[in-house]
């Protein structure tokens, strides 16, 4: 792999060489095109379904129309009997496999990859909709479709707990969890304060279920050899992937290899093991031939885990002058009585505004439903939605500008509830550069209409905590000048793949052609996970390690030639009689690799009681609402972020764009409608569940601060997830300010516009 | 999917023959809507009829000053023809507000006219639903129906018809032409789908072994300023929550003619007779316009999920007229 020539050197903000830590260069801070661009936009890029395996089979799932039960009997005989099938697999003839583990342990992370605590076909039980109860494998995909129609399943079935509003007074509270995203905090007496503060706000608020789209659906193509399993699989997690199949199939976790060059997405969807992978890897193991199993877009839908709904509450007391004397944010999200987590849905209210006392809590019910899992910004993204709604609420009963009294009540230099001193804090910079950019000294009347249309600007603000998982890599030089680094890194479209090379460069000092990267394999050293916006921070602390590690070792042999430090590489290695050079960073196995999770979670235990690190933005808008109809279109968009040090405008642009579009999908349209008689998603398709379509997205026009945050590695914060937080809120808000309406239920459809 | 054959007749009787001959036989136009119910289990044909290479693609002027639209005519192809988009702008412009580029390249008139409902409870195998399997109940009458009906509907049925291009026909007075082995009959616009009664699982009358040949438009000057109107919760690829078809003409302030048909609201696109009597002779007012939509809508029954329904169509109805009313009969 060659990095490709720089076709578009156009980075919004010149990076500040001697800034932050780590070395800045030529490399970092150019908007490289993507290593993998050519290789995506002509179809050579494989995915892992179009991996060409000889004798591969296909797999299609039977999905059971019912939320709980059991089955009673189960008939293959039709579906066995047509031509091409070559095993019918249930829970009568399926390998037992190791149980899942029933929680999640801090020592091995791995365990957060059981998307579940259901027995796929190792059980005649039904827990949810849609659940997998037999997989058809047959010669063709044809074949086994067809043959999939013809499995005869009888159960006796219990009616199902699927209506949230209806369990809200069954919901509990639920505890923060250490080394987990924080569902609670409290600064002082904020019930006591709110009720003293003579300007109060108080608003309730519901976001919906939503589920992934991500354009590539999950596939899975499994190859067992001997007791040896290959793995392609399009993940978000190659290490959890790794040792959880490992565990559940009892086999070395060396004997699991994990293919996973290119994803077609992820957005939190593909973090976990789900169904389909187990019932390939079993499939294959019973057929003794290889499967390949691509989820339908229905099938992601009822076996992949969703975004939880959310009621909440936000109560804000503030003085006449604005400052804010209480800040209460209470919300409920719902699980499924087989598993999932409680969203982070108050961690905003915790860092957003310096309030002189904040109260946040959550709740959590359990229903008959598919699981819930991350989804960008889990939780962030609900939360937002309702805080922000409500401090622009506050902003009109005060009769301030919005911006105005965000920026007085930021923190200075300490998270309000922790105490934790912020790293850095650019969100009020984020805001104001918005507002002058955005041309909000212009905005309209509440109110203004255009010809048929009312007019309204809004603001939102974003937050995002920065996270660094371990990342292990090996570096090698070699006697041509050439720099390789390696790990089992992810690459979802992101541009991970690309950015590496960038740093590396620095890094190490060659030139960014001369760079490439090996990922997307579990035979690589293990890399972090590609969640919580921490994929490409984690790998810069590994990769300065590494680098510095390596410019050691050519200095000393440097020195041995007589050649001063810093020498050119090649011509180090080259006058040594070296071949190449190789340094590693951690390890995978063994008591180092123990030790290096010890060190990773203490270190990340002191660095969080430390300090608060998080990426910000801030959104602005402007939106058009038919007077007659309601219909909403949004006509301008600018946001500013800090997300630190950006090493590729290019890519990082591209990804807060995203992340705002997924927000745009979120406030306008995204609804996963369950019928709660039958706990079954009504909706499992792109023409009933609204993502947004080109003509509801406008120009995105896109600013970061570039500002390297001096605790992250290379300055670096993540951009993965802060794009999505607080769109919702910034549409609603233009929304209030065009027809003087408070919508606080998502999606933002035009008959709650109108009202 | 289901194992199916597939057979090209070369002629319209090969074709007529066919739909009877062979058993479970079902004709086919360009599938993107029979193909995805065939995926879904919902529509299982043993023989799809491919009757799109027969002679029925061309638009054509009849006798009568109007129209003559091949029904293996290409959406697209409809809405790009000059005199569709001259002497009858509501039909094109329904055509693009209706699915996407790619869908439009593909469908034909025929197959938009013949296009099933997308009730989540029909498109569901595993749900209750009267029009897939009659007599089994309906999901949607107490379940998710806020894309359901608020006009003409039934206890057994709350569905909607889904096309844009059959609202502009109603309003157009067009009329289907078929054809059977015993011959051929025009059916007008109007009662060619039905409301749903006491037999949901009938979206039309034409009979099983009829295939629609032609739509036929007559002169009509009026419609020349004409417009469609398309209320939908995303900026395109949605099916409509209301929409509005209509034709104006009005003389010295006073309506001397108004045409409306409403899409999104019924099991049939519903022509607004009612509004049309009361707007005859009275002032083109924007008060006169809700007056006469709220006169249309008095017999409407939303549920919780459809109430809004009744008010935006109200307001689409107004809005539309007064628009044409203010273009001053430009189209």
């Amino acid at each position: 792999m060659t990095l490709a020539p720089e076709r578009t050197a156009r980075p919004s903000a010149p990076p500040e060489a001697d800034a932050g830590p780590g070395r800045t260069g030529p490399a970092i801070g150019r908007a490289v095109d993507r290593v993998d661009g050519l290789a995506k936009t002509t179809g050579t890029a494989r995915f892992s379904a179009e991996y060409p395996i000889p004798g591969l089979t296909h797999a299609v799932l039977v999905h059971a129309p019912i939320a709980r039960g059991r089955i009673r009997s189960i008939d293959v005989a039709q579906a066995e009997a047509h031509p091409g099938v070559v095993l019918v697999l249930t829970h009568l003839n399926a390998p037992r496999l190791t149980p899942p583990p029933t929680r999640m342990n801090p020592m091995d992370l791995s365990t957060m990859a059981a998307g579940s605590s259901i027995a796929f076909l190792n059980t005649d039980e039904v827990h949810v909709d849609g659940q997998p109860v037999a997989a058809v494998v047959a010669e063709t995909l044809e074949s086994a479709q067809y043959a999939a129609s013809l499995v005869r399943v009888d159960y006796e079935t219990i009616t199902p707990t699927a209506d949230f509003e209806a369990e809200l007074p069954t919901a509990k509270a639920v505890r923060s969890m250490p080394v987990l995203p924080p569902t609670g905090g409290k600064r002082g007496d904020a019930r006591a304060a709110y009720t003293k503060a003579p300007v109060q706000v108080d608003l309730s608020f519901t976001t919906p279920q939503h589920n992934h789209n991500a354009l590539e659906p999950h596939a899975t193509t499994a190859v067992w050899d001997g007791k040896k399993l290959t793995v392609y699989e399009g993940c978000q997690n190659i290490d959890w992937t790794q040792k959880f199949l490992a565990k559940r199939f009892d086999v070395p976790a060396s004997d699991v290899h994990v293919v996973s060059k290119y994803v077609g997405g992820g957005f939190g969807g593909k973090s976990k093991v789900w169904a389909a992978t187990l019932i390939t890897c079993m499939a294959a193991q019973v057929a003794q031939r290889p499967v390949r199993l691509a989820l339908t877009r229905e099938g992601v839908y009822r076996t992949v885990g969703g975004r939880t709904p959310t009621r909440q509450r936000v109560a804000i007391g503030a003085s006449r002058t604005g400052q804010m004397e209480a800040l209460i944010h209470q919300a409920t999200s719902r699980k499924g009585r087989v598993g999932g987590e409680a969203d982070q849905i108050i961690s905003c209210s915790l860092d957003l505004y310096d309030a002189a006392t904040i109260l946040a809590e959550q709740k959590i019910v359990e229903l008959d439903l598919m699981t819930n899992t991350a989804m960008r910004a889990p939780g962030e993204a609900q939360g937002s939605f309702a805080v922000e709604s409500a401090v622009d609420e506050l902003a009109i009963e005060l009769g301030l500008d919005p911006v105005e009294l965000r920026l007085l009540n930021q923190p200075v230099d300490k998270s309000p509830v922790h105490g934790t001193r912020y790293s850095h804090r650019r969100l009020a910079q984020a805001l104001e550069q918005g507002r002058d950019l955005f041309g909000w000294a212009d905005r309209p009347a509440p109110g203004t209409r255009d010809g048929k249309d009312l007019v309204g600007w809004g603001v939102a603000a974003a937050i995002h905590p920065a996270w660094e998982f371990v990342a292990n890599v090996q570096l090698t030089v070699d006697a041509t000048g050439s720099a390789t680094l390696a790990c089992a890194f992810h690459e979802m479209g992101m541009g991970t793949a690309t950015v590496v090379g960038q740093m590396v460069a620095d890094c190490l000092g060659v030139p960014l052609e001369r760079v490439s990267a090996l990922y997307g394999d579990s035979d690589l050293p293990m890399g972090p996970g590609a969640g919580g916006s921490g994929q490409t921070a984690s790998l810069a602390a590994s990769i300065e390690k590494a680098c510095q590690a390596m410019r050691k070792r050519l200095d000393a042999l440097a020195s041995k030639s007589g050649m001063p430090d810093g020498s050119d590489p090649a011509e180090v290695l080259t006058r040594a009689g070296e071949q190449s050079l190789t340094v590693e960073v951690g390890a995978d196995t063994g008591p180092k690799a123990m030790w290096g999770q010890v060190r990773f979670l203490s270190k990340m235990v002191m660095d969080s009681r430390r300090w608060m690190k998080a990426a910000t933005g801030a959104h602005y808008c402007e939106v058009r609402v038919d007077a007659d109809t309601g219909e909403l279109r949004i006509r301008r968009w600018l946001s500013v972020f800090d997300v630190g040090r950006v090493v590729n405008p290019k890519t990082t642009h591209s990804q807060l764009r995203g992340g705002i579009v997924m927000g745009l999908g979120m406030a306008m349209g995204e609804e996963t409608l369950i019928d709660t008689r039958t706990a079954r998603i009504m909706n499992p398709s792109l023409a009933e569940y609204h993502v947004p379509v080109h003509a509801d997205v406008p120009h995105l026009d896109v600013h970061t601060l570039d500002d390297p945050d001096p605790q992250m590695p290379l300055g670096i914060l993540g951009a993965g997830e802060v794009g999505i937080v607080g769109v919702g809120a910034a549409v609603a808000n233009a929304i209030r300010h065009a027809t003087g309406r408070r919508v606080t239920d998502l999606p933002l459809t035009l008959d709650r516009i109108v009202g | 999917m289901k194992p199916i054959s597939y057979a090209v007749p070369a002629s319209i009787d090969e074709a007529l023959a066919a739909i009877v001959d062979l058993p479970g036989a079902k004709f086919l136009g360009g599938g993107t809507n029979l193909v995805d119910l065939m995926r879904e289990g919902i529509e299982t044909p043993e023989v799809l009829v491919d009757v799109t290479r027969l002679p029925l693609a061309e638009i054509t002027e009849t006798p009568a000053g109007g129209l003559r639209i091949g029904a293996a005519v290409r959406n697209t192809d409809l809405a790009a023809n000059l005199a569709v988009r001259q002497r009858y702008p509501v039909l094109a412009q329904a055509v693009l507000m209706g699915a996407s580029g790619q869908i439009r390249n593909m469908a034909t008139v025929g197959g938009n006219l013949l296009q099933r409902t997308r009730c989540l409870y029909f498109y569901d195998a595993a749900a209750a639903c009267n029009k897939r399997d009659l007599g089994s109940g309906c999901g949607a009458v107490a379940g998710h129906n806020r894309m359901g009906a608020i006009l003409g509907a039934s206890e057994h049925c709350v569905a909607v018809h889904p096309s844009d291009l059959a609202v502009a026909l109603v309003m157009l007075d067009a009329e289907v032409e078929v054809a059977s082995r015993t011959g051929t009959r025009r059916i007008p616009i109007q009662d060619f789908h039905r409301l749903p009664g006491e037999s949901p699982h009938l979206d039309t009358t034409l009979a099983a072994d009829e295939l629609v040949t032609a739509v036929t438009l007559p002169a009509e000057p009026l419609a020349a300023s004409s417009r469609y109107r398309k209320v939908r919760d995303r900026a395109s690829y949605a099916f409509a929550l209301v929409s509005v078809a209509a034709a104006l003409e009005v003389t010295n302030g006073t309506v001397s003619q108004a045409r409306v048909a409403l899409g999104g609201v019924a099991h049939k696109p519903w022509r607004a007779t009612t509004l049309e009597q009361y707007l005859a002779g009275r002032p083109a007012t924007d008060e006169e316009f809700a007056a006469a939509a709220r006169a249309e809508l008095a017999q409407a029954v939303g549920t919780p999920s459809t109430e809004f329904k009744i008010e935006l169509a109200v307001r689409t109805i107004t809005a539309t007229l007064r628009r044409l009313r203010d273009e001053g009969g430009a189209a």
